[in-house]
């Protein structure tokens, strides 16, 4: 299992257009990720609906968790793209 | 000429159906339907045991098929569109669904399109939980699930055709994202059997330069495959005989043929294109009107430029504030701004200042517990809670005005008082910015215009609220659409009251709500005073050919005539009859 922490860069936060930009790129890992609050439970990266839920606003810390193949390689992509993501 | 009998199932040609103008220009082809809602699937059917893996299989069957089919959708849509139907697509897969939908089947026994409605009924209820724009999203989710239970029961999917060759489409009611998702190549015009003119179908027909008719209930009985003839200037829907649209070289009716996307006779659909503006707005007798354009971004204005406009008459900037949960910072508003300033370098852009509540509620603007959000915190009365944002919004504009070439104004919606006015216009000169104009959008504003007009540079009436307060009728609601029609005297007599204001002050009046792209309405406008007209860039040509045809005197005239009528058909009577 590897995890790592990061703040969501985006303006908006994680939902609708951000929200679908990175559940299409947790999707696209080999790794099963996971994403929540830290200190509380995570829910499936590949989840819109549940990522939506989760409701993270801009400048929030998630944990990222991955397990299985590629598992670092996922949490590299998805922390680069949760840091950098601007409004576009 | 006859009126649709409802006796008659099939309309004969010739047959006349009236609505509402909501786009100029003229289109025929054959009609096409976009499918009505799905009925709620009934909650009491259970199934048996051994069928519930079948069922099972049948959700995540509809599932992967929805998820192509708006996948399919977004390759076509445009900008934020395309982004809500990409995420719609990723919502049908999702397994949050799908997999609570299979519980439901596996352990109650639910049938697949219960189980369904009842899985995206908790996800819908978790994310308007949220509140803001997360609430907003709980409709995809439920459009989404719409969508997989007409997959799963066989019927047609909600929303607007996609195969198919070119057809004017037709609906009891188009919601915004159809009406974004439309591709004007292949749908000829729009008509709506509810709606207003100034409702956001009739906007964004507008804006995509499609001929559409609204408010026409008369079209339900027209079979699919009818051939009509839309006049989007007259708000008139004619059942063309069909033998008209038969080629020489012997193909079927238009009507069958308009299934195929080849085998269309090239009679049977067809849309003249509205024309751009030759030059500066000017009557016959050269008088000058300056013909400017409405955008909401800056992919619009420069649009806007390339048709031809002469400048910006209204700039709204709700774009850099939607979709999030804070306002944007002073650099990025300015940046955002600046983007449109810079299509029009040495031209006039009046931007409006936020304009949040109502039917734009904006998460960190809005309360969310107004009975009635149309007559609550809305426009430039939410800088009375919120003085920073306005104040920032001001610092932001004057930073891209002085980087920027354009000839900047700033602009208040929704203002109702003389003092509401004069704050404004002393805020304005606080931030360097010495052009401040108010919006004539409330009835009140009209009624005492030369206080309002005394402390502030200019107006611009925003005929869409102006008619809805006005008539006290809601501009959405289709069945009142005959109240909220701008030709209405009593909105028109208030746009005069305007006008004589303005004249009386030495304070330009122009006109930036849908009568502005209304070429009869235009000329009516210019008669009481108005010198500047805004629209959507599509109907600049239509409404600079109607003034160049006209002069000063005759514009003038047929406002008199229009200020005498005793309602919107006779205004339009009067106003054609002096030309």
């Amino acid at each position: 299992m590897h995890e790592r922490i990061v703040t969501v860069a985006n303006p908006a936060g994680l939902h609708a257009r951000p929200a679908a930009r990175f559940v299409r790129a947790a999707a696209a890992q080999p790794a099963e990720v996971a994403i929540g609050r830290p200190g509380q439970d995570t829910v499936p990266a590949a989840s819109i609906l549940s990522v939506m839920t989760l409701g993270i606003g801009p400048g929030e810390r998630v944990v990222l968790r991955a397990d299985g193949d590629g598992a670092q390689e996922a949490l590299d992509a998805l922390a680069t793209l949760l840091e950098r993501d601007a409004e576009s | 000429m006859n009126v649709p009998d409802p006796a008659d199932p099939d309309p004969a040609p010739g047959t006349v159906v009236r609505g509402y103008p909501a786009g100029a220009g003229r289109a025929t082809g054959p009609v096409r339907w976009t499918a009505g809602p799905v009925p709620e699937p009934d909650p009491d059917e259970r199934i048996a045991p051994e069928d519930r893996a079948a069922a099972c299989e049948r959700i995540r069957a509809a599932a992967q098929t929805v998820s192509a089919d708006l996948a399919e959708r977004a390759e076509t849509a445009r900008g934020a569109c395309a982004e809500v139907l990409r995420a719609g697509a990723l919502m049908a897969v999702d397994p949050t669904l799908s997999e609570s939908a299979v519980g439901l089947v596996t352990v109650r026994g639910l049938t697949p399109q219960r189980a369904v409605h009842d899985a995206a009924a908790t996800a819908a209820r978790d994310l308007r939980s949220l509140g803001g724009y997360f609430a907003e999203r709980a409709r995809d989710v439920l459009d989404v699930a719409a969508r997989m239970v007409a997959v799963i029961t066989g019927r047609p999917v909600p929303g607007v055709p996609l195969d198919g060759g070119p057809h004017v489409l037709l609906a009891r009611d188009l919601a915004p994202a159809d009406t974004a998702t439309l591709d004007p190549r292949t749908v000829l015009a729009l008509v709506t059997a509810e709606g207003g003119p100034t409702c956001h179908t009739a906007v964004l027909a507008r804006s995509l330069g499609l001929p559409a008719v609204v408010a026409a209930p008369g079209i339900d009985r027209l079979a699919e495959g009818t051939v009509v003839l839309v006049d989007g200037s007259r708000g008139t829907v004619t059942v063309m005989d069909p033998a008209a649209g038969v080629c020489p070289d012997g193909a079927g009716p238009a009507g069958t043929a308009g299934h195929g996307p080849r085998g269309l006779p090239a009679t049977a659909a067809r849309r003249s294109p509205a024309p751009s503006p030759a030059g500066p707005g000017r009557t016959l007798d050269g008088t000058p009107v300056a013909l400017l354009a409405n955008v909401g971004d800056p992919e619009q204005a420069a649009a806007a430029a390339r048709s031809g406009a002469e400048g910006i008459g209204l700039f709204r900037t709700e774009f850099c504030f939607l979709d999030r949960t804070a306002a944007p910072g002073i650099e990025e508003q300015a940046a955002a701004y600046r983007k449109v300033l810079d299509a029009f370098p040495g031209r006039r852009v009046v931007i409006r200042t936020l304009d949040a509540g109502a039917d734009k509620p904006l998460p960190f603007v809005t309360a969310g517990d107004e009975p009635n959000p149309a007559l609550g915190v809305r426009g430039l009365r939410t800088a009375r809670s919120h003085p920073g944002l306005l104040a920032d919004q001001l610092t932001a504009i004057a930073l891209a005005a002085r980087q920027a070439a354009a000839d900047v104004r700033v602009m208040a919606p929704m203002v109702a008082t003389a003092e509401e006015a004069a704050r404004f216009a002393a805020l304005c000169a606080d931030h360097g910015l010495d052009e401040p104009g108010v919006m004539i959008e409330v009835p009140a504003a009209a009624l005492c215009a030369e206080e309002i007009l005394h402390p502030v540079a200019f107006a611009s009436l925003g005929t869409n609220d102006l008619a809805q307060y006005t008539l006290a009728a809601d501009r959405q609601l289709g069945r009142l659409a005959e109240l909220t029609d701008p030709w209405q005297p009593a909105v028109l007599r208030l746009a005069d009251l305007t006008c004589r204001a303005g004249a009386r002050l030495g304070r330009p009046v122009g006109v930036c709500g849908e009568a502005a792209a209304d070429p009869l309405l235009a000329r009516v406008l210019v008669g009481l005073g108005v010198r500047s007209l805004s629209m959507t860039p599509t109907a600049l040509g239509p409404v600079a050919a109607a003034l160049a045809g006209s002069t000063l005197g005759a514009c003038a005239a047929a406002a008199r005539a229009v200020l005498r009528s005793g309602g919107p058909e006779q205004a339009r009577r009067n106003a054609a009859g002096p030309v």
